[in-house]
């Protein structure tokens, strides 16, 4: 899993039909909060929003969260961060 | 998924078997500001995109899971049209 913080939101009318919730556009951090590499989009499976920080997970499983149903996804928000701390 | 452009298409007579009547288009990722970043990949279309439009492309073993694909020899599937991409914290 990594860090990142939800800078947006992907609009998608047609698309796969297993390919249902929101899309958010996400940008890795660094544990100092810095970016660190390229943006994302993820399928979101707590109900993240903009500005948030958030963990996710990559992969084929990204679509676990929403099993039984399949969604065609290689990335999935599965935490919202209150605090991290780092020594 | 990243986001990308479709920029060209692939013939290809001869392929694996079970490519067949798949559409094969090749695509640029840009970052969601519009920028071109990375190199251009061929990906398999399953919602009928075409040339020009912005896409939400899968990769890895879950390119598998789209619609039509289970089995197929893929790594890249495009999934969705993307109507609008709304940034609202710019950080480089």
């Amino acid at each position: 899993m990594q860090l990142a913080r939800v800078i947006g939101e992907v609009v998608s009318s047609m698309k796969d039909a297993n390919l249902v919730g929101t899309l958010l556009v996400l940008q890795p951090i660094a544990a100092s909060g810095a970016p660190a590499g390229r943006t994302l989009v993820a399928l979101d499976s707590v109900g993240a929003g903009v500005g948030e920080h958030v963990f996710f997970v990559r992969g084929r499983e990204a679509a676990f969260p929403f099993y039984p149903a399949e969604p065609p996804i290689d990335a999935a928000v599965i935490g919202i961060v209150d605090h991290w701390d780092v020594e | 998924m990243i986001v990308a452009k479709i920029v060209g298409t692939v013939v290809a007579t001869r392929k694996d078997e079970r490519l067949v009547s798949n559409k094969l288009l090749i695509a640029r990722p840009i970052d969601p500001y519009g920028k071109a970043e990375g190199t251009y990949l061929v990906a398999v279309d399953t919602v009928d995109a075409g040339f020009g439009e912005t896409v939400l492309i899968v990769s890895g073993s879950s390119a598998r899971m789209a619609s039509g694909m289970k089995d197929c020899p893929v790594d890249a599937a495009i999934v969705g049209i993307i109507d609008t991409i709304q940034v609202k914290e710019h950080d480089g």
